[in-house]
């Protein structure tokens, strides 16, 4: 296991890698010069620009800048914020958590409807509940996040008012009281991420678990006289999670993407609506940083993907 | 057998038939997924809707009326106005021409791009298939929606000041989405190749001396069309989420020009008095993607091989 982990941990690096290099092609790909208001100022004389430029290594040949900004990153000197005026991993680790607890709780909501509706749905194939189940994924996934949040605030905020739609940082309450505005808050951006998921998440289990059913272990399970409740726990669900893995590591993009639309529509103070806001303020540092911190956290959840894949399916982390 | 079940629950299972052709044969299939069949009239409706809808309900989508802001819907206004007393029909339909373009081209480029790529891959094999099944692999673990984001921010005004600001942002945002969205469509062409170049069929063609670009063309690649159809399908309703998205987020297309997503952006902060604005382009936007969804589950049953019952 050991051995996995580690040769999975040196497939992590050339992914990183990779990201770097397609985030800093872009980045230098785009059209505008940061000198751009130097050059037309007349009071700075040309030889002092070029010096300037030269100190900053703006004409070195790009595979030379590529590597001094990757040095400068894994440093951890990933420049300050032009808006807030504090460095941008202080900016970040002020806002990650939240985004962090947001996406967290919002996984465990689907994996709390996905796993036993999915897994009932498909012993019990083409009937009414399967049925029902399958129509209601579908509705689920062709929901975006954006209008379930609209017509959940416009349901549970505005008509009902039995939930507050925006979510404040300092809240006022202290002990108890504190937990339960902070529930209060949290539960309508966490399920809007959490169905969403939970929808798409249904229909990997419940294909997932057809397709294990009928194999030939799960016949000798029965044969043997388990009861039917051990049989699917046991033997099917266990190996029936292997392929779900694998997909809903694959979700994670999409699961971040949902993240940024719903801290923006419930104002949550997260990482993704740090990087709407540092977009619409041409904030370029913090917002190489947080599509960077994002690329990470993807292939960090790919990586614990892994780790889940060596736990199911020991075969795996022997080969 | 694992694979004696279809992979919808909604599908009946065949009757017993008589000879026809592989079309037909889908067709056939396609009927049995009812639900699927209602969505594909559906769909064809709405892109009725969109075509010739602004033709009929010929109210100019700039026209600002102050004396009727924000009303709900009335006979003069179906879906009500916004709160420059714009007519929302006339939006939605507008809107719906850019979504649903944006959705097809986006679609287009994926399916091009990851057609090539996945034939080039499953044709070599060895290196270059190695080479090109990483490239996949990363793509699948770029974070979509944020480099969506950044590469729009960077190039929009670049690209604009070439082609101008409708052009350029539909382009940007096609090549984009499509540039994130063909790595599916690349797995499964290569899976696809790597079986079907090792059939006889293919043995036999390559036996009658035929060249291996009309080997991929003419022999390969039509078998391998099934899976790509659907994932096309699919892709389709992803492109139209995506483009909303941005748009949601006030990042798209310029505001004058109201998709669904950019309608959606201006009413959010009006919804305890116009929820009517909101409604509208959102249920437009869910029936489409649910529309497409079930075409696409129906197309699977009707043209995924492996199915065959």
């Amino acid at each position: 296991m050991t051995q996995y982990l580690i040769r999975r941990l040196l497939i992590a690096i050339p992914s990183l890698l990779g990201i770097s290099v397609v985030l800093f092609t872009v980045l230098a790909l785009a059209p505008g010069d940061p000198f751009e208001e130097l050059a037309t100022n007349p009071a700075i004389p040309p030889e002092v620009r070029a010096n300037l430029r030269a100190s900053l290594g703006i004409d070195d040949p790009i595979w030379q800048r590529y590597f001094s900004w990757l040095f400068a990153m894994l440093r951890g000197e990933w420049g300050y914020s032009f808006v807030s005026r504090i460095n941008v991993d202080q900016l970040i680790l002020q806002r990650l958590p939240v985004t962090l607890v947001v996406i967290g709780a919002s996984q465990v909501v689907a994996l709390a409807i996905a796993l036993p509706v999915g897994v009932y749905a498909a012993t019990r194939p083409y009937s009414v509940f399967d049925q029902i189940a399958n129509t209601l994924a579908f509705v689920g996934f062709s929901l975006p996040t954006f209008f379930t949040g609209l017509l959940f605030i416009l349901l549970f905020s505005i008509y009902l008012d039995w939930l507050p739609f925006v979510y404040r940082t300092e809240l006022s309450e202290t002990g108890w009281r504190w937990w339960w505005e902070q529930l209060r808050q949290s539960i309508m951006p966490v399920m809007v991420l959490g169905l969403f998921q939970g929808a798409a998440w249904t229909r990997f289990v419940r294909s997932a678990v057809l397709d294990v059913i009928r194999l030939d272990h799960v016949t000798t399970a029965r044969a043997k006289g388990l009861p039917e409740s051990r049989v699917t726990l046991r033997h099917v669900v266990r190996n029936a999670l292997i392929p779900v893995v694998t997909l809903v590591a694959l979700q994670m993009p999409i699961v971040f993407g949902g993240a940024i639309v719903t801290e923006q529509i419930f104002r949550v103070p997260g990482v993704g609506s740090l990087l709407i806001s540092a977009i619409l303020a041409n904030d370029t540092p913090v917002i190489m940083a947080v599509t960077f911190v994002f690329a990470g956290l993807v292939i960090f959840f790919n990586l614990l993907a892994d780790i889940l894949y060596g736990w199911l399916d020991p075969r795996i982390s022997y080969r | 057998m694992a694979g004696s079940i279809p992979a919808s629950a909604t599908a009946s299972p065949a009757a017993p038939r008589k000879r026809v052709t592989p079309w037909q044969e889908a067709w056939r299939r396609f009927r049995k997924h009812r639900l699927a069949v209602v969505s594909a009239v559906i769909l064809a409706l709405l892109i009725l809707a969109v075509l010739i809808g602004p033709l009929i309900w010929a109210v100019p989508i700039d026209e600002i009326d102050f004396t009727a802001r924000l009303q709900g819907p009335s006979w003069e206004h179906p879906l009500g106005t916004d709160d420059l007393g714009q007519d929302i029909l006339a939006r939605v339909l507008y809107g719906g021409r850019i979504s649903l373009a944006v959705g097809f081209a986006a679609m287009a480029v994926a399916v091009v791009v990851g057609t090539f790529v996945g034939a080039v891959a499953g044709m070599a094999g060895g290196r270059l298939d190695a080479a090109l099944m990483w490239l996949t692999d990363l793509f699948l673990s770029l974070p979509e929606l944020p480099l969506l984001l950044l590469i729009i921010y960077l190039f929009r005004d670049a690209l604009t000041g070439i082609v101008g600001p409708e052009m350029g942002v539909f382009i940007l945002i096609v090549t984009v989405i499509g540039g994130f969205r063909w790595m599916p469509v690349a797995r499964l062409v290569r899976a696809q190749f790597f079986s079907l170049r090792e059939k006889e069929f293919v043995e036999a063609a390559r036996a009658l001396g035929a060249s291996r670009p009309r080997l991929v063309l003419r022999h390969i690649l039509p078998n391998a069309l099934g899976p790509v159809i659907v994932a096309a399908t699919i892709d389709v309703a992803a492109a139209i989420i995506a483009e909303s998205t941005l748009s949601f987020l006030g990042l798209g297309f310029p505001p004058d020009i109201p998709t669904w997503g950019r309608i959606l952006f201006d009413a959010k902060d009006n919804l305890d008095f116009a929820p009517h604005w909101a409604i509208f382009p959102g249920l437009a936007i869910f029936l489409t993607v649910l529309s497409i969804n079930f075409v696409g589950d129906g197309l699977r049953d009707a043209l995924d091989p492996r199915r065959v019952k």
